[in-house]
């Protein structure tokens, strides 16, 4: 060593304790490891033991030791002094708090419970926050999925039992061609970046289909720069190919699918299209031993896709038969959709013949013997290598529902669910529509719901109507003008309370939901109606509660602000009860526990749930004597019993000769059990059972023994939705529950038992040559879910959101760096900055989403970049399609589940004179800062 | 002038794979996190929640957009966006090393690293000037010059697990995209992705010998360059309607094992 090279220390003390908890910094999930100096934070690293992100982590995780001290935090329960959003508020104690909200709902509860609206935004613990809800008994209660993916969510389930993300993803071990479509760059953060690096690593191909050719985009090996909203007529167009070319799994369309299930086809009956049943309900296939009708699990059944059945002078052929009929249309042609889609068809049957050559030709084989439902011994596992990914870009239209569904169909005619390299489901998933429980609206007063809020309608009869038809529900979920709002529609919400449609609601309770800034569509028009007051001068929304960490636009708008703490300081759980954290080979939950107490007077929202549930006297929340049942979360979480052995954690409980996993007694040392686990449970799949889960007898009989469900549910792939059918039937005229007719033509229309496309509903109601380039929205991946703005090291990384504007555009208007443009929709009018983005769809501009600040919120300077050139498509989206002259009040959603139709957005775009102040317009005056704003320099080191 | 070493024993560095690298800026924000509780002065931010927050960071992610050249299809290739992580390249002839007034700035006889020993820098900042790639920063806050150190501190660290004995920003990368090794040594792994993807220096011409590669991206849009037939030729139609799709089942039925025959 030189003379002057000096002495170093290479292995100083890395920190006093590591704490492993979960990650919340967005929905993914990820185990870390907190590192603790002097008790401080000192340092968040992923955990490699962990099933989700095997010690990587994002952008996000490492960035929470600046969200845990984040000037943003709320500090104290606040009760409104001044004006409903102008910010100002004192600050209560927390029995001054808790007692404020008894007294309001505490009335509303004994005679209408229904005046009570709870819905929390993401939320991790939805299978509590249902529960109180249900005690309460007000059938008003949803979480985000409205707003976010239903669709595909709702279109998994219904088509397959799971769509992606907690329900399934890419076999990214053997997968050999993988396709994202859409703005995905969110859910599922890590496993996805995890699975590209694999495939990558292996020599496999990726392609993307996305109008914006970032993030995942950018490293596709192909690129397909599709027109938004028309992702469905590709994935039609790419069926249509196989079909023609008859690359289909045929195999396992007759076995695993109801393309073997016998539709009814009599035109007079009123089961007309439904499936053909036996005495017991189970629908009937043609066995090919016999060539007569037999039941679809029926042991040693051999289904026939081929042979109809005639009856009575009428021919009943399967569901494959009407799969050619619908696919093989030419109206689903490469040519007939090239122009539409933006992609030559040239580049869609290559596509199409990519994927045969793949799934067919380059199949893999596991030597693995298994047994299927009908008894059948099957030898080998064969993988048809093809895998897809898609969430939110192509679910947040109008025709998303739809376009899942032919999505999930594209996969199971090339035979690649649940078989090697293609995708598999994350237990407790595969688990089909039938077996979820259907939507409650069964309102008693002083009593609970009737059952759980949300769920899986079957037909007609599961919607949630009054005798005259109109809605049980605020946000309207579970009518007609979308039944299979599975997730419910928070976006309805505040709009609907505030026109009294369908009735007037006395409390607005809402958690970690910033529906007065980025969460809502139209969020001037949101913010008046928070503020609007009726002719008495009072709010026409009595009575808002809100409970969020953080100073976030919502805030200003409540009445009494119940504060949350940081993840890192307060006990959850990933329940499988709820949305968990397992991975396609094991089952896995997980906790978050208190690594840091809180410094501040705040208390974890669940805990505080279980206070007020309590004083409410809500059912499950008391004891017998009345006393609170549960002191706080992580009584409740220890505690809980679902049903008999089932509680909110699997590991760990309680058996007859000591500690067993999956079902079982309450364990007084579960929690202590977990964070020595490093705060995760998991156990894994059988190797017989790791792929055919719905079908495999292997799987079904461990789901049993692990408390999925509790007799084995084997069930057939639907391509084809009776659930859907049922509706059009009713909409014929069918049946004693029948649609408005105003309604009739569109449950027709869009409601197909099979996967169909049609144009985005607002398109025929908008001059498409006015507002002819469509706009979009992503979150950054460094952001996605992350309340980042407030942070300081991710802020620095994304702080500023131009609109992306394409080549075409931007020459067609003379744009130069440093210009502005205005852009206009039919529901209102931004300026904004733009710059220039190449590798983008011709017809499309886009931003970051939720970049965009209110002045006075997130503890940020008002001069900040967020709140000044910061911007956010959200005014120019309107809940509401345009007026069609007709009175009604038509949602911007998707028909079928209300899915919030956030990227049918169209606009027009016209330069503009940059403002003097470099403001982007609309501009909104600062909010009053309940915490003060942040420091002038940060050096946070907290060792010595 | 300090003098850099005649030779390194190893040559540790990182090899970046801009095939596979997202832009999640996780390295970015890892980095920051480790080397702002760890070796010397925390990374600071100036203005953290004002206009113009801008603190010292040890790896950034620049993203730029790529325009190929037109493929022969008579349209143009589409547009390319192309993720760039960058940090310290630990160079051989590290130009800011020589320049460094002081003797703050050397680079290790052992493994290669290249450092800033905080206690003797004055923050001149004409290491920064030298440095072709703009990968030092000076902290304004400690008034010193921080750049990647490889986190020296993690890779010998004994109070750490084996495996984890690697920069915060390759342990923690989701894609995989960073490696670290020894590209002194063929035989390592760092070596034979260099070898077998053509592993690049950033700017050669600029005669730093930078010890970091970068891994070049796989060419793409191949479906899109009609003089490439890597693809499968289009499907030939069995069928153009369903009756005709009907009588290719009953055929492939019938070939099916179990099928008529």
């Amino acid at each position: 060593m030189p003379k002057d090279q000096p002495i170093l220390d290479t292995s100083p003390k890395v920190s006093d304790e590591v704490r492993k908890t979960t990650c919340y910094m967005c929905a993914c999930r990820c185990g870390i490891n907190v590192h603790m100096k002097d008790g401080k934070v000192a340092y968040i690293e992923g955990n490699r033991d962990h099933p989700v992100n095997q010690g990587v982590l994002c952008a996000k995780g490492s960035a929470g030791i600046m969200q845990v001290n984040a000037p943003s935090r709320l500090k104290a329960p606040l009760k409104r002094v001044g004006p409903r959003g102008s910010g100002e508020f004192e600050e209560i104690s927390w029995d001054e708090a808790l007692q404020i909200a008894t007294d309001w709902l505490a009335p509303l509860r004994e005679k209408h419970p229904e005046k009570l609206a709870f819905f929390t935004g993401r939320d991790q613990s939805q299978s509590f926050t249902s529960l109180w809800a249900q005690g309460f008994g007000t059938p008003n209660y949803a979480a985000h999925g409205g707003f976010c993916s239903v669709n595909m969510a709702a279109a998994g389930i219904y088509t397959m039992g799971g769509a992606f993300w907690e329900f399934g993803q890419p076999d990214w071990d053997h997968t050999k061609l993988f396709l994202l479509f859409g703005v995905a760059e969110d859910h599922d953060s890590n496993p996805i970046k995890m699975g590209i690096g694999k495939i990558k690593e292996r020599g496999a191909r990726m392609i993307g289909v996305n109008p914006v050719r970032s993030g995942y985009n950018a490293v596709a090996d192909d690129w397909f720069g599709i027109t938004p909203g028309t992702d469905g007529l590709l994935i039609m167009a790419l069926i249509h190919e196989l079909f023609r070319a008859g690359k289909l799994d045929l195999d396992y369309l007759a076995r695993f699918t109801n393309a073997s299930c016998i539709v009814n086809e009599d035109p007079k009956s009123d089961q007309n299209g439904l499936l053909l049943r036996d005495d017991d309900g189970q629908p009937l296939v043609i066995d090919k031993r016999t060539g007569q009708l037999a039941p679809w699990n029926g042991e040693g059944v051999e289904p026939d896709l081929r042979a109809t059945h005639r009856a009575a002078g009428i021919t009943h052929r399967p569901v494959f038969h009407l799969m050619a009929d619908r696919f093989l249309d030419p109206q689903y042609a490469p040519d007939a959709v090239a122009d539409r889609t933006g992609i030559p068809a040239t580049r869609i049957k290559r596509l199409a013949a990519d994927l045969a050559r793949v799934a067919f030709d380059e199949e893999i084989v596991i030597d693995r013997p298994w047994t299927d439902f009908r008894g059948k011994r099957h030898d080998k596992m064969i993988g048809r290598p093809v895998s897809m990914h898609a969430m939110r870009g192509i679910s947040a239209h109008s025709n998303g529902f739809q376009t899942c569904r032919a999505l999930h169909t594209l996969q199971i005619i090339l035979g690649a669910v649940e078989t090697p390299g293609g995708m598999r489901f994350k237990p407790p998933y595969p688990k089909p529509a039938h077996a979820h429980p259907k939507p409650h609206g069964g309102v008693t007063p002083g009593g609970p719901l009737n059952g759980p809020h949300l769920g899986f309608a079957q037909g007609p009869e599961d919607l949630l109507l009054h005798e005259d038809g109109s809605a049980i529900r605020i946000d309207k979920a579970f009518t007609w003008d979308n039944p299979f709002s599975a997730h419910g529609m928070m976006h309805m919400v505040i709009s609907n309370a505030h026109a009294g449609d369908p009735y007037k609601i006395d409390t607005l309770f809402m958690y970690m939901a910033n529906m007065a800034w980025n969460s809502s569509m139209n969020t001037k028009a949101v913010m008046d109606m928070l503020t609007d007051t009726d002719e008495a001068g009072d709010y026409k929304i009595p009575r808002i509660i809100y409970s969020d960490a953080y100073s976030s636009e919502m805030v200003a708008f409540a009445d009494l602000i119940l504060p949350d703490t940081t993840y890192l300081e307060r006990y959850d759980c990933i329940s499988l009860l709820d949305r968990p954290i397992c991975e396609a080979d094991a089952v896995a939950d997980a906790i978050r526990w208190p690594v840091v107490e809180p410094d501040r007077d705040v208390r974890g929202f669940q805990s505080v749930l279980c206070d007020l549930g309590a004083r409410l006297g809500l059912p499950g929340f008391v004891n017998e004597d009345g006393s609170q049942k549960f002191e706080d979360y992580a009584d409740y979480i220890t505690n809980h019993i679902r049903r008999p052995g089932i509680g909110p954690l699997a590991g760990w409980r309680m058996g007859e000769d000591g500690i067993q996993h999956g079902r079982g007694a309450p364990n007084e040392g579960q929690l202590d059990n977990y964070i020595a686990n490093g705060g995760f449970w998991m156990s894994h799949v059988p190797d017989e059972a790791a792929y055919y889960k719905p079908f495999n007898r292997a799987y079904q009989d461990w789901a049993v023994e692990m408390g999925f469900y509790d007799s084995p549910q084997p069930y057939l792939f639907t391509p084809y939705v009776e659930p859907l059918r049922r509706l059009q039937l009713a909409a014929e005229g069918h049946g004693r529950v029948q649609p408005p007719e105003h309604l009739r033509q569109q449950v027709q229309d869009t409601m197909d038992p099979l996967p169909i496309w049609y144009a985005p509903l607002s398109d025929s109601l908008t001059d498409t040559e006015t507002y002819d380039v469509h706009a979009l929205s992503q979150r950054p991946m460094a952001m996605y879910h992350s309340w980042g703005t407030q942070n300081a090291w991710l802020r620095q990384i994304h702080g500023r959101n131009p609109l992306y504007v394409p080549t075409k555009i931007w020459e067609k208007h003379g744009f130069r760096e440093g210009d502005w443009a205005r852009v206009t929709s039919p529901a209102g009018e931004i300026t904004v900055p733009v710059a220039l983005m190449a590798a983008l769809n011709d017809h499309t501009v886009w931003t970051w989403n939720a970049i965009g600040k209110r002045k006075g919120a997130w503890a940020l300077d008002n001069d900040a970049a967020e709140a000044k050139p910061g911007f956010l498509l959200n005014h120019l989206i309107h809940e509401l399609l345009p007026e069609k002259g007709d009175g009604m009040r038509w949602s911007n959603s998707d028909p079928i589940t209300g899915q919030a139709a956030w990227f049918d957005l169209r606009v027009k775009i016209e330069k503009t004179d940059p403002p003097a102040d470099k403001q982007s317009k609309p501009d909104f005056a600062p909010q009053a800062s309940p915490v003060g704003k942040g420091p002038d320099v940060l050096a946070w080191k907290v060792g010595t | 002038m300090t003098q850099l070493p005649t030779a390194t024993q190893r040559k540790l560095g990182l090899v970046i794979d801009l095939d596979t690298c997202v832009g999640c800026h996780a390295c970015v924000i890892s980095c920051k996190g480790w080397n702002t509780e760890n070796y010397g002065a925390p990374l600071s931010d100036l203005d953290p929640y004002g206009p113009n927050p801008h603190g010292t960071f040890l790896n950034r992610v620049h993203s730029y957009e790529v325009q190929p050249p037109d493929l022969g299809t008579g349209t143009p290739a589409p547009a390319q966006l192309i993720h760039f992580p960058k940090s310290c390249l630990h160079c051989d002839d590290a130009p800011c090393v020589t320049v460094c007034p002081t003797g703050a700035s050397y680079k290790r006889v052992e493994d290669g690293i290249v450092l800033v020993n905080e206690s003797d820098c004055i923050g001149c900042g004409l290491c920064a000037w030298a440095c072709p790639y703009g990968a030092r920063e000076k902290d304004e806050v400690e008034g010193v010059m921080k750049k990647c150190t490889l986190c020296v501190d993690r890779i010998y660290n004994e109070n750490l697990p084996e495996v984890d004995r690697t920069p915060a920003c390759v342990r923690t990368c989701p894609a995989g995209a960073r490696h670290f090794g020894d590209l002194a040594d063929p035989d390592s792994h760092v070596s034979q992705l260099v070898a077998e993807r053509g592993g690049m220096d950033l700017m050669p011409e600029m005669g730093t010998k930078p010890v970091n590669k970068y891994l070049p991206p796989r060419p793409r849009d191949a479906s899109q360059r009609e003089e490439i037939d890597i693809l499968a030729p289009f499907l030939e139609p069995v069928a153009e309607e369903p009756k005709g799709f009907l009588g290719w089942l009953d055929r492939a039925l019938d070939a099916l094992p179990g099928g008529k025959s």
